[in-house]
């Protein structure tokens, strides 16, 4: 293996760039469900071409085609001209195409660099060569502007950092095709940019961009080509200096979308005090004082890190506290445990579905009914019938959409399994929902769906502290806003002043502003 | 009334159609070998073993597997619960070996009735013991019961003094067991209750439910509000239990006691057991009935063989094969899920 001096990784030369992936009426299903239809696309080199779509559209799918993760039933791929044939992910590695996943794929127990080079292992004679590893990897780390140890185990990172390490793994490949599958998901704001510019600069080196994301104004900023799928079928392929965020939702749901968000109803000032935070701190929480009304909405804003999940979990009892108290409803929050805390009306809605939330395994009823089973039983003893009858009413409530309620969570999309955590909360009745990220990889109609669900509940009196990486939903929902820096809250926000600058400067703020 | 009939069969026939199509033929055959499962294989063996040896069907042989599979489909029965709830007891064989030492000693100076109740008690303070060691000191449970089945084993041998227990036919003792009623012992009555009392505390409970959450995703369901310790504890308690009830059985079935009888053997006859009768080794999936089918079905294949005059050599063979097909069930289920 040569050893390479130069700074940026060179497109990689087998397949030269400048080669088009031509995808060629493609169909894949799933058992017997078709996830993709006849689909029909060039990925041109030195583009970005975004697939947009609600979840369940089939991009995700194609993704994978594209890089060899799953074959196609029907269907050819082609590369600069010659036939394509992928029956792994290493068959696509082999000709320069890599995926940056949804789902992450890091090894725990190996450090950072050694996660970066998996695979690609940079060795003599099958021993590793460390330090030209370490060489390597701080070169593609300056170059990519990200700042990580090489030795730190990848286990203990934060989501995002992870997220990177994926990234420059991707990167260290010289890839000439990257697709990316959410990969702004978890990754905080300026992340963010600093990825917009990678995928730029990979672009300038003649690679081809394959973008699936959610956030439509990212696809807008970044891509030359955007292609629009619904139900599995190629919608429109267009120039994306000619799409707007309108013409993509339309596209997506086959129907304009009348508004983001639902009216907001003003907050009455005079409303009972239902919970009180009073200096509360935890790790990663320092010092945190606020009060919230009955059937206020209250926004919790900040970068990834800021400590907005630790303050949730604090208030929730689940994280050790080190000082300061909560009062929900004039009694103090004793103890730590997650039971009392639903047991006195304050329910958490975690930010991660699948490994914080739901029972994937299991069906519907069984993770809807299973914080307050005590409703449908009588000691100790499941009334099957007032159970069903009870989920019924909770799915109608939230709008759940399930064949039964006998299916698997698994096989509902993610817009539906985050309603399954709706219907499990509204089934507690709580006076003070925590919704963390509700709405984190969740298509266009299920997100207008979540925050009526969350105006609705405030309405009837819940009071709701939600947590959103999304600005726009935080302004769009909220009465009030506090944004969160290092642990603390750098800045109060209510009414004209809640807006995305003023927001962003309180994140920012390097002095803290209380 | 007549006139409505299609009207309400047709929705039916589509409805039918729709799932057929949901799920493909290999998820249908997960779905059936989970829910079904080892009833069907368990089924064929039945028939064929009917068929192929004479005395295989007869009243007495049938009792008897049932007699002897007694103490193990107890400490099965529990043992399922502790899987599902995503832990797993190899204490058991040694914890059994305990309890038939302490009703042994008992026996021989005392009432029966308090070396039941003290056996009992033994495998019920084990089992706590196991619980807290792995939910309030947070070590692997495989390690934790693996480690307690020495400590056990040594105590079993400082209680019997390393000697074998023997007792005599007519104490009381004797009836726990043996005691007929319609012909059948009363070993074998118990291990009904047992079986059916922990089938529905798994199915039909919210202590059911929740240890199927324990197991499914620990994380979610301590934060909707499941005390996941508290279940893992409970199901370790009962576990151990079931390993002392399962000692009483056979001491009053045999007569004698040994601290080295029931050991690591029975502790993995007990968890191949749970394991074909198609209980998820990862937690959060299983059933109590399959794990006593899964049993049964690994005492016929012995009972079949030994009937039929093979080499017991083979059985051991077939029984690993058959394990690592459910186990490679069990994950290839869990794969397809991703």
């Amino acid at each position: 293996m040569s050893v390479r001096t130069n700074e940026v990784p060179p497109p990689r030369s087998a397949d030269t760039p400048g080669d088009d992936l031509v995808v060629a009426g493609v169909s894949k299903r799933f058992g017997g469900i078709p996830a993709l239809s006849g689909v029909s696309l060039t990925i041109e080199a030195g583009k970005v071409h975004a697939l947009v779509g609600e979840n369940g559209a089939g991009k995700s799918t194609l993704g994978k085609i594209i890089s060899g993760v799953i074959e196609p039933d029907e269907g050819t791929l082609s590369l600069g001209g010659r036939p394509l044939v992928l029956r792994s992910p290493r068959d696509g590695l082999a000709h320069g195409i890599v995926t940056i996943a949804q789902e992450l794929a890091i090894v725990p127990g190996l450090t950072v660099a050694e996660n970066v080079y998996l695979g690609s292992q940079i060795a003599t004679a099958g021993f590793v060569r460390r330090r030209e590893a370490r060489r390597r990897f701080n070169e593609l780390a300056r170059h990519v502007g990200f700042d990580l140890s090489p030795d730190i185990r990848a286990g203990v990172l934060s989501l995002a950092d992870q997220q990177k390490v994926e990234i420059m793994r991707a990167l260290s490949r010289n890839a000439s095709i990257v697709v990316m599958d959410e990969p702004s998901a978890s990754l905080s704001r300026n992340e963010t940019l600093a990825l917009h510019e990678i995928i730029r600069s990979l672009t300038r080196r003649g690679s081809a961009v394959v973008l699936i994301s959610h956030f439509l104004s990212e696809v807008l900023s970044l891509s030359d080509t955007i292609t629009t799928l619904r139900d599995g079928r190629l919608i429109r392929t267009v120039d994306a200096a000619g799409a707007t965020e309108e013409t993509l939702i339309e596209g997506m749901l086959g129907r304009s979308l009348s508004s983001a968000f639902p009216e907001k109803s003003p907050c009455e000032t005079s409303a009972p005090l239902v919970l009180e935070v009073e200096h509360l701190s935890a790790p990663g929480v320092d010092d945190c004082s606020f009060a919230l009304r009955r059937g206020e909405i209250l926004g919790i804003a900040g970068l990834v890190g800021a400590g907005r999940s630790e303050l949730a979990r604090a208030i929730f009892r689940d994280a050790k506290v080190t000082s300061g108290s909560v009062r929900l409803e004039g009694a103090e929050l004793t103890g730590h445990s997650p039971h009392r805390s639903i047991r006195r009306g304050l329910v958490l809605i975690p930010e991660s579905r699948k490994q914080m939330g739901l029972l994937m395994g299991r069906s519907v009823r069984e993770n809807i009914s299973l914080a307050r089973l005590n409703l449908v039983s009588r000691l100790g003893w499941i009334a099957p019938l007032r159970e069903r009858h009870v989920v019924n009413e909770m799915l109608a409530k939230t709008t759940v959409k399930a064949a039964n309620m006998k299916m698997p969570a698994m096989m509902l999309s993610g817009g539906n399994q985050q309603k399954l955590l709706f219907a499990r909360s509204m089934m507690c009745a709580p006076s003070v929902l925590i919704a963390d990220e509700p709405t984190r990889g969740v298509d266009v109609g299920s997100k207008r769906a979540i925050y009526d669900l969350l105006v609705q509940m405030a309405k009837e009196g819940t009071s709701i502290i939600l947590i959103s990486s999304e600005l726009e939903e935080v302004i769009g929902l909220a009465h009030r806003t506090l944004v969160m820096r290092h642990g603390r809250f750098s800045a109060e926000l209510t009414g004209d002043q809640m807006n995305e600058q003023a927001v962003l400067a309180a994140a920012f703020a390097e002095t803290s502003a209380t | 009334m007549t006139n409505q009939a299609p009207d309400t069969v047709d929705p039916v026939v589509d409805h039918g159609l729709d799932s057929a199509n949901l799920r493909s033929n290999t998820t249908r055959f997960l779905a059936s070998w989970r829910t079904a499962g080892i009833a069907i294989p368990f089924l064929i063996l039945f028939v064929t073993l009917s068929i192929s040896s004479q005395p295989f069907l007869h009243t007495t042989n049938l009792i008897n597997i049932l007699d002897q599979q007694a103490a193990t489909l107890c400490i099965a029965a529990a043992g399922t619960l502790v899987l599902v709830a995503g832990g797993i007891d190899l204490s058991v064989g040694a914890t059994y070996g305990l309890a038939t030492v302490v009703a042994g000693e008992i026996a021989a100076h005392h009432s029966p009735v308090l070396a039941i109740a003290a056996a009992i008690g033994t495998g019920l303070l084990v089992g706590l013991i196991n619980g807290l060691i792995v939910t309030v000191f947070k070590i692997n449970a495989l390690i934790t019961t693996l480690a307690m089945s020495f400590v056990i084993g040594g105590l079993a041998l400082k209680v019997s003094g390393g000697n074998l227990i023997v007792l005599s036919a007519n104490s009381g003792f004797f009836k726990f067991a043996n005691a007929s009623f319609l012909t059948v012992p009363s070993a074998v009555w118990m291990t009904l209750v047992v079986v059916i009392v922990l089938g529905l505390l798994l199915s039909r409970t919210v202590f059911g439910r929740y240890m199927v959450a324990a197991g499914g995703n620990a994380e979610a369901a301590r934060l909707a509000g499941v005390r996941v310790n508290a279940i893992r504890v409970l199901t370790f308690t009962l576990s151990g239990g079931a390993a002392g009830l399962g000692g009483v059985i056979d001491i009053s079935r045999l007569l004698s006691a040994q601290a080295a009888s029931g050991g690591s053997a029975l502790a993995f006859t007990v968890l191949a057991g749970i394991v074909v009768g198609g209980t998820s080794i990862a937690g959060g999936e299983g059933s109590v009935w399959r794990t006593g089918i899964g049993v049964l079905f690994i005492a016929l294949i012995g009972n079949g063989f030994n009937l039929l005059g093979v080499d017991p050599l083979y059985q051991q063979i077939v029984l690993g094969l058959i394990l690592l097909m459910a186990v490679g069930l069990d994950s290839w289920a869990r794969s397809r899920r991703r």
